[in-house]
């Protein structure tokens, strides 16, 4: 295992979610999911982030504010859409101030489907994420060693 | 000697009535302070190679006497002249009933001759926080006036008064801590007082003015237990040396003594002067209400501190000098203009000094005088430096000076240098503060620990944040010019390093200075710390001192990535401005906790000023209803 | 003197260890508080090498080096202590470490850091009295501020010190960052104040702080541990044993409470401290 998948720190920002996905997110973390197991913490801090968990499709007034926060999360950090809205725009895809899914503001590294999307997904989602954090992170140090 | 180190400042003063050219001016003050400074060093040379003995000066001093009494009347004179002008009546009664009380003694009893001046130690501290905390004032002054007078220009230029003042003060000084005689002492004492009234009336604001008069009325309030006391000594005890007052075990004289000290040193309840002194220029701030004239009191307290042990009026005065201490730093907490902070911190900690001088054990004078040290170093310095960022920045409120770290660094380092002096760990502070808290465990006294323990956490209180303003990386919009000239640098600069290298050499000052003076007012023979102890101590202390400095190069060593501040994502970008839910820039501001809900003047001033002052009267009821304790 | 350097060197080298673990305990036992399973006990550890292995990003560059000088600074106050020496200075140092924590976080200019920071300083109003005051405490009831005296007596100081003891807990309670006490900074996520005056620390920065916050906790159940500690060799297990149990109850307490307002802190642990502390001074200084 590497360094980081054994500590990963999630940041949640609801991007326009109708808060459905949210209250999933938010599911992890009681007695029944606790996903501090896996040595995860909910913080809300960027700066002390590892994966940027994002709910809702991207507007116009939170495309900015997604691109900022994560601009100040240090490297490795993945993005996790969770729900259909952030992963492509969902039903609201053609509305006037939806911009899309996440995607059209930041890289999405992985994809959760749902609405809401079930907690089991989200923590699969998440899983699968700490192994692009692996990777990424190989990729930086052989980046520095050189 | 003597007398040149009175005369040559005297002469001064005189001499800038005369002199009109500006730049003249300039340079007689650079020499005038410069020979000031010289004078001491060879004054104190040759003292200790005379032997370092305690030496008692000129019996026979007629005609000396009568200048001296004239000079009472001059003053009585210019005081009721101002009373009169201003129309205020209670100062010019109190300034003639002291001065009569004095005439009276002088022309009826007739003592046998005894020394006038002394010189001792502790004399020689005074000189040296006086030639050269005030010397480096003065040539700070020149250049701090010139910015002065260019932002107020409704306030008339009387600089040549101001220069005059300031040398006659330093004169004044050198008298008050070189007299033995309660006489002579009285009259630079009075003389300080007067100058302090004319330098805080600088301006002729109306406030000004008034506050003028109310430093006026304290002081001369302290005039006149120093006159009774005299009448006391002389027709109660025939004599009118100060040793002897300590040495007749009277406690009316003593506490009449010690009335004068509180007032001068702003102790409550008459602490109110200090801080309304604080309209005057900056210099006379720096020198008068905090660096030397205050000191005059705390001076006299140390002076008599032996005779005050164990006794009621030792606990009068250390009980006072402790409420001072907590409730003055619970007031500084609540005010944004940081001259205001400095003469609450001022106030409090002659509080810390006077309780331990009230206390009037080995231990707690030890820590008295090195507080009184620090003290004088560090709060000239700050001073200055308030100053000169007022000059710069156009204010002198604390949430100006948010990022002065970056606007003007210089003034930021030298003030932080200065706040760092007066309670973080690697400074002098720290080891007076242990010392006294110490003796204080020692005599029992349950009261005085509880307001050092509350009183230190106050006090860091209002440094930590005034602190944590300058040293905030917040980029500033438009650029400061920094108009400090260089010889308010010099000044500062001196200062700074002072502070530092007393820092350094804490034992070497402990073993020089302050252990010889502690053994001639108490007679004893060992020290008060032992040496291993107090070297052990400030190695330690050092040792915290040089870990931020090799952090600094540690983490050079790092390359990180500067992003901006976290604004919940809608930062603007250059962490000024953020984007508010109208989608409209607004300007971040942020601010210091002042609780004034809490700690403010409004609810802390009159319930201190009630009991201190209920303190202080039962306490000279039970004296002169004869209650020995 | 051998002993002396033993018990410095250890403590300067298993102290982040012994915190970490502790820590994990705390977290598992939250957990368990709360019917979960919670992390592994190493958790502290990987939580702390993933942190040194992050990119190194941060809003100014002082930030870093005013941790460190708060790491370093703790750990001259903890070897301090544990080389038996003076408990005043080891307290006067501990808060000058404070400081530069406080300074840290002032140094962002951010909003949330700046509002940490504010509340810190008030804590640190807040439980500065009663520290002062054990070690006052200390004095009164072996004769000497040496912690090596301290532990040679025949009777534990705590006997003579109850009310002292009550007071440490409020102030380790702030000083453990727990709950109600926790304004300055929290370990959860959505609070008012994102996370105080750690917000703009990262990576290597975060894990200093953190580091430098298990010195402390070390240093404070150092502090505790002198409380029952004397003369014979059982009151050294018998005073493990009940610092640990009264860790445990910070625990609980930080399960069962929510975060009060600043003033009721600090004019509570003020209460407690001239009530419970000021007492126990007069009685002692009486007796």
């Amino acid at each position: 295992m590497g360094k980081i998948s054994k500590s990963p720190w999630l940041l949640h920002y609801d991007a326009s979610s109708c808060n459905g996905c949210d209250i999933e997110v938010l599911d992890c973390l009681t007695p029944k999911y606790d996903i501090e197991r896996f040595g995860i913490i909910n913080t809300g801090d960027p700066f002390q982030a590892d994966i940027f968990l994002i709910t809702g499709g991207v507007n116009s007034q939170t495309a900015g504010v997604v691109k900022q926060i994560y601009s100040q999360m240090p490297e490795p950090k993945v993005v996790v859409a969770v729900g259909i809205c952030a992963c492509t725009g969902g039903v609201f895809k053609d509305c006037y101030n939806i911009k899309g899914g996440v995607d059209t503001v930041i890289p999405v590294d992985v994809y959760v489907p749902g609405c809401a999307a079930r907690p089991e997904s989200i923590i699969d989602g998440v899983v699968k994420a700490l192994a692009v954090l692996d990777k990424k992170q190989a990729e930086m140090e052989s980046r520095e060693r050189k | 000697m003597i007398p040149l180190l009175i005369g040559i400042p005297a002469v001064l003063a005189a001499v800038f009535q005369v002199v009109r050219n500006e730049r003249i001016r300039d340079i007689i003050v650079y020499t005038g302070a410069g020979a000031v400074m010289l004078m001491t060093v060879v004054f104190i040379a040759f003292w200790i190679d005379g032997g370092a003995e305690t030496v008692m000066l000129y019996s026979s001093t007629e005609a000396v006497d009568m200048l001296i009494v004239a000079g009472d009347v001059f003053m009585m004179c210019l005081v009721v002249y101002l009373s009169i002008k201003y129309e205020k009546i209670f100062p010019a009664v109190l300034s003639v009933v002291q001065t009569a009380i004095v005439l009276h003694t002088d022309f009826t009893v007739d003592l046998p001759e005894a020394p006038h001046m002394m010189i001792d130690w502790l004399t020689v501290l005074m000189c040296l926080i006086i030639a050269f905390i005030g010397g480096f004032i003065c040539i700070y002054t020149v250049g701090y006036m010139k910015g002065y007078h260019s932002h107020h220009k409704d306030a008339a230029d009387r600089r040549p008064f101001f220069f005059s003042m300031l040398f006659l003060f330093l004169s004044a000084m050198f008298g008050l801590v070189l007299s033995q005689n309660l006489v002579w002492i009285y009259f630079f004492w009075e003389i300080t007082s007067i100058i302090s009234f004319l330098m805080i009336g600088y301006t002729r604001s109306e406030e000004a003015v008034h506050n003028s008069f109310t430093a006026l009325w304290m002081n001369l309030l302290g005039g006149l237990g120093f006159a009774a006391a005299i009448e006391i000594m002389a027709h109660g005890h025939g004599t009118l040396q100060l040793l002897d007052v300590i040495g007749s075990g009277a406690y009316l004289p003593l506490m009449c003594l010690a009335l004068a000290g509180l007032t001068k040193s702003a102790q409550l309840p008459f602490s109110s002067w200090l801080l309304g002194a604080m309209v005057a220029p900056t210099p006379s701030s720096a020198l008068l209400h905090s660096a030397t004239m205050v000191k005059a009191g705390v001076y006299l307290l140390i002076r008599i501190s032996p005779a005050m042990s164990g006794n009621l009026v030792g606990i009068i005065v250390s009980s006072i000098g402790g409420f001072t201490f907590i409730m003055a730093s619970m007031m500084a907490i609540a005010q944004t203009d940081a001259k205001k902070v400095l003469a609450f911190s001022t106030v409090s900690n002659l509080g810390l000094i006077v309780a331990c001088s009230g206390i009037g054990a080995e231990e707690t004078v030890w820590a008295a005088i090195f507080l009184m040290i620090f003290h004088s170093v560090s709060k000239s310095m700050l001073f200055q430096s308030v100053g000169a960022a007022e000059n710069s920045l156009g204010s002198r409120n604390i949430e100006d000076m948010h990022g002065l770290i970056l606007k003007i660094p210089k003034l930021a380092y030298i003030m932080g240098i200065g706040i760092a002096g007066m309670y973080l760990a690697p400074f002098g502070m720290l080891i007076s503060k242990w010392v006294a808290l110490k003796a204080f465990v020692d005599s029992g006294n349950v009261v005085l620990v509880l307001c050092i323990a509350f009183g230190s956490a106050t006090t860091m209180f209002y440094w930590t944040k005034w602190l944590a303003k300058l040293i905030s990386y917040h980029r500033p919009r438009v650029q400061t010019e920094d108009r400090t000239r260089r010889d308010e640098y010099v000044s500062m600069g001196f200062h700074a390093v002072t502070m530092l290298l007393l820092c350094l050499l804490i034992p070497a000052v402990a073993k020089v200075l302050i252990n010889p003076i502690v053994r001639e007012l108490f007679g004893g023979t060992h020290d008060v710390l032992s040496m291993s102890v107090l070297t052990t101590m400030a190695i330690m202390l050092v040792s915290v001192f040089i870990v931020p400095a090799v952090m600094f190069f540690v983490s050079r060593q790092s390359h990180s990535d500067i992003v901006p501040i976290y604004m919940g994502g809608v930062n603007k970008g250059d962490n000024r401005f953020f984007i508010n839910s109208f989608g409209e820039d607004e300007h971040l501001y942020l601010t210091n906790w002042y609780l004034r809900e809490e700690f403010g003047r409004r609810h802390l001033r009159i319930p201190s000023i009630v009991i201190s002052a209920a303190v202080l009267i039962v306490g000279f009821c039970l004296i002169i209803g004869g209650v020995t304790w | 003197m051998v002993v002396k350097v033993v018990m410095v060197l250890c403590f300067l080298i298993f102290a982040p260890f012994v915190g970490g673990l502790v820590d994990g305990a705390d977290r598992i036992i939250s957990a368990r508080m709360q019917r979960r399973k919670g992390p592994s006990i190493l958790q502290p550890f990987y939580d702390l090498r993933k942190l040194f292995s992050k990119q190194l990003i941060s809003v100014n560059n002082v930030q870093l080096f005013l941790n460190m000088s708060y790491l370093v600074i703790l750990m001259i106050a903890g070897a301090m202590l544990f080389a038996g020496a003076d408990l005043l200075m080891v307290l006067f140092i501990l808060s000058t470490a404070d400081m530069f924590l406080i300074m840290a976080a002032s140094s962002d200019s951010s909003p949330y850091a700046n509002m940490g920071a504010g509340r810190e300083m008030v804590l640190m109003m807040a439980y500065e009295p009663l520290t002062l005051l054990v070690a006052v405490g200390f004095y009164l009831t072996t004769g000497s501020f040496h912690v090596e005296t301290i532990i040679n007596q025949p009777v534990s100081a705590v006997l003579w010190m109850p009310g002292l003891l009550i007071g440490f807990m409020f102030t380790a309670g702030i000083k453990f960052r727990k709950s109600p006490f926790d304004l300055s900074t929290s370990h959860h996520a959505h609070q008012e104040m994102v996370k105080g005056i750690t917000t703009e620390m990262s990576g290597t920065a975060l894990a200093i702080m953190t580091i430098a916050e298990y010195y402390e906790m070390i240093l404070l159940l150092g502090i505790f541990f002198l409380f029952f500690v004397n003369s014979t060799w059982w009151s050294w297990i018998a005073a493990l044993v009940i610092c640990a149990v009264l860790y445990v109850f910070e625990i609980l307490l930080d399960n069962v409470s929510a975060r009060l307002k600043w003033n009721t802190v600090l004019f509570g642990c003020w209460i407690v401290t001239f009530v419970a502390g000021g007492l126990n001074i007069l009685v002692l200084m009486l007796g």
